[in-house]
């Protein structure tokens, strides 16, 4: 299955991923290789078989609704890149 | 270097904490292989003062003084913790792994933070922000991965015991490769809160160790329920560490082993594999082959479930709240993007691609659906073999330690590194890698012991008689 330049800037869009010029090239050489290679997998016939999303069995597990121990503001904020006392900062979304 | 066993006996006997933990933060000093990353003196010796108070006091600790080394993705509060990714540099968790936690808890004590594959995105170790990690036993051989720096750790005698992270053989692989043990529990049997997730329907924390027992103990210690994790087990986990001494195997056990498996293992690793079923018959097991149809689907399968996962796991890291952010975006959608091309190395673009392709609209049912109809299939070819065998004995990878650069251009030949390990990744079993002698070339070779979902005590108590015949 050939997967295209243009595939890979999909993508690239679809992931929030700036890729330039050469990596693109790169990338789709060689996700075409390993695209290749999973393409095996539809010559397995899964009639009736059910997809696994979870080996443990586990659906729906929840916990009593009340507030347990969190982050403070100054903890929840001490790793991000730009920020002031009480906030992250972005760049201006919105034009006004 | 003793075992965590003995340190933890001798520091429970009287022995200060303080010198087992300074002759560790010693050798990690000297550590010539790129396995440890960060060396956490200052509280490291402040810890081992409060496990000498902690004894002092009558308290008993299964790991009193015994010093751990941690992977890089697994938080530890305060301490800097990074996956080996340029993207986390500099982030300082505000809270620390459960697993950690309770290991701390028990009186284990954490040195060094080791290296490993940028996510654990690798076989190899050298996926690494921080360089490669050289093989202990021969320093142009990779240790394997992703957990190299932990397995290289204990194979150079810096620590007794380390931690990793297994999605698709990231214990095992890197264990059998270095010479030493090493264990994935069963998925949900420990808890992955302050794990970074990489595939999260197949990650588990597990140990790294010399022995069978010390795998055993540090993994009786971590497992439980923890309601940070809602995907942990609830089931007593009692019996492990007693199980890892126990040097028999139960009457009447049926060891199953895959006759086809043999073809694609380099000579070395067949040998000693076969020595390994002679060592079990004559510890009284019967010898059982058995078939595993769809399993050599299984690398196709985990390449498209893994990836998909991990894309959208490594979708928060978006240079917002944490991470590496790009000077002066234009507008908000270039600062995602940006700030996640120049943080994220090449294997980790590599498998956000693939796995954004694999869950797209129009060939999420072709690839992704498809990967896990087929995983149902191999699951269920395991139920099979389990419901005529007890436990399960195979290579744990295919050939030895190869050299540094050897397969770094080529994903699918590294891929196929973990061709013996994902199996019991996608069906969330227990696998042990026990070291079992050298391969024609000099290098390790670790025989895999399988067992069924929460059957750890069994797997530890037959890998121990193959840890017995090693020799």
């Amino acid at each position: 299955m050939a997967i295209t330049e243009q595939d890979i800037r999909h993508l690239c869009k679809l992931s929030s991923l700036s890729l330039g010029d050469a990596e693109i090239n790169r990338m789709s050489k060689e996700l075409e290789a390993i695209v290749g290679y999973v393409q095996q997998l539809q010559e397995v016939d899964t009639t009736g078989v059910e997809p696994i999303a979870n080996v443990a069995g586990l659906e729906n597990v929840t916990r009593p609704d009340v507030p347990a121990g969190m982050l403070t503001q100054r903890q929840a904020l001490a790793n991000a890149p730009q920020r002031n006392e009480v906030a992250i900062l972005v760049p201006k979304v919105v034009e006004r | 270097m003793s075992t965590a066993i003995a340190i933890a006996a001798a520091v429970q006997a009287g022995q200060s904490a303080r010198i087992e933990v300074d002759h560790a933060l010693e050798r990690a000093q000297r550590d010539t292989t790129n396995a440890v990353i960060r060396i956490h003196a200052e509280r490291a010796r402040a810890a081992a003062s409060r496990v000498d108070q902690r004894i002092a006091a009558g308290e008993r600790l299964p790991l009193a003084g015994v010093p751990i080394a941690v992977k890089d993705n697994l938080c530890v509060e305060g301490l800097e913790t990074t996956a080996c990714s340029k993207i986390l540099a500099g982030f300082i968790p505000p809270y620390t792994a459960t697993a950690v936690a309770r290991l701390e808890q028990a009186g284990a004590v954490v040195v060094a933070t080791t290296n490993m594959d940028e996510f654990a995105f690798g076989s190899s170790n050298e996926t690494s922000a921080y360089g490669p990690v050289r093989n202990p036993r021969d320093p142009t051989r990779i240790p394997g991965g992703s957990s190299g720096g932990s397995a290289a750790a204990v194979a150079a005698g810096i620590v007794p015991l380390a931690l990793g992270s297994d999605t698709g053989g990231s214990i095992r692989q890197p264990a059998s490769l270095c010479g030493v043990v090493g264990m994935k529990p069963t998925y949900g049997c420990v808890s992955r809160y302050g794990l970074i997730a990489f595939g999260s329907s197949l990650d588990q924390i597990g140990p790294l160790a010399t022995t069978v027992a010390d795998a055993g103990l540090c993994l009786e210690v971590m497992a439980g329920h923890d309601g940070f994790d809602s995907t942990s087990a609830q089931r007593p986990t009692a019996g492990l560490a007693a199980a890892g001494l126990n040097r028999t195997i139960p009457s009447g056990l049926r060891v199953g082993y895959v006759p086809a498996h043999a073809t694609g293992l380099a000579s070395g690793v067949a040998a000693r594999l076969e020595a390994a079923k002679r060592q079990l018959a004559q510890a009284g097991a019967t010898l059982v082959p058995i078939e595993m149809p769809h399993e050599t689907y299984a690398v196709a399968v985990y390449y498209v479930i893994a990836t998909g996962e991990a894309a959208s796991n490594l979708s928060r890291f978006d240079g917002i709240r944490y991470g590496h952010r790009t000077a002066q975006p234009a507008t908000l959608q270039a600062l995602y993007g940006q700030s996640r091309a120049e943080g994220f190395g090449w294997e980790a673009k590599r498998r956000i691609m693939l796995g954004t392709y694999a869950l797209s609209a129009g060939y999420y049912d072709a690839y992704y659906a498809q990967a896990q109809r087929v995983r149902t299939m191999v699951v269920q070819a395991f139920e099979r073999a389990y419901a005529s065998v007890d436990v399960l004995l195979g290579a744990t990878a295919p050939t030895t330690a190869f050299a540094l650069g050897d397969k770094v251009d080529d994903p699918m030949a590294m891929y196929m590194n973990d061709v013996c390990t994902i199996p019991s990744n996608l069906s969330g079993h227990p696998a042990v890698s026990v070291p079992f002698g050298v391969g024609a070339d000099g290098l390790p070779v670790g025989v895999q012991v399988l067992a069924p979902a929460l059957q750890e005590a069994l797997l530890f108590r037959v890998a121990q008689v193959v840890e017995d015949g090693a020799l």
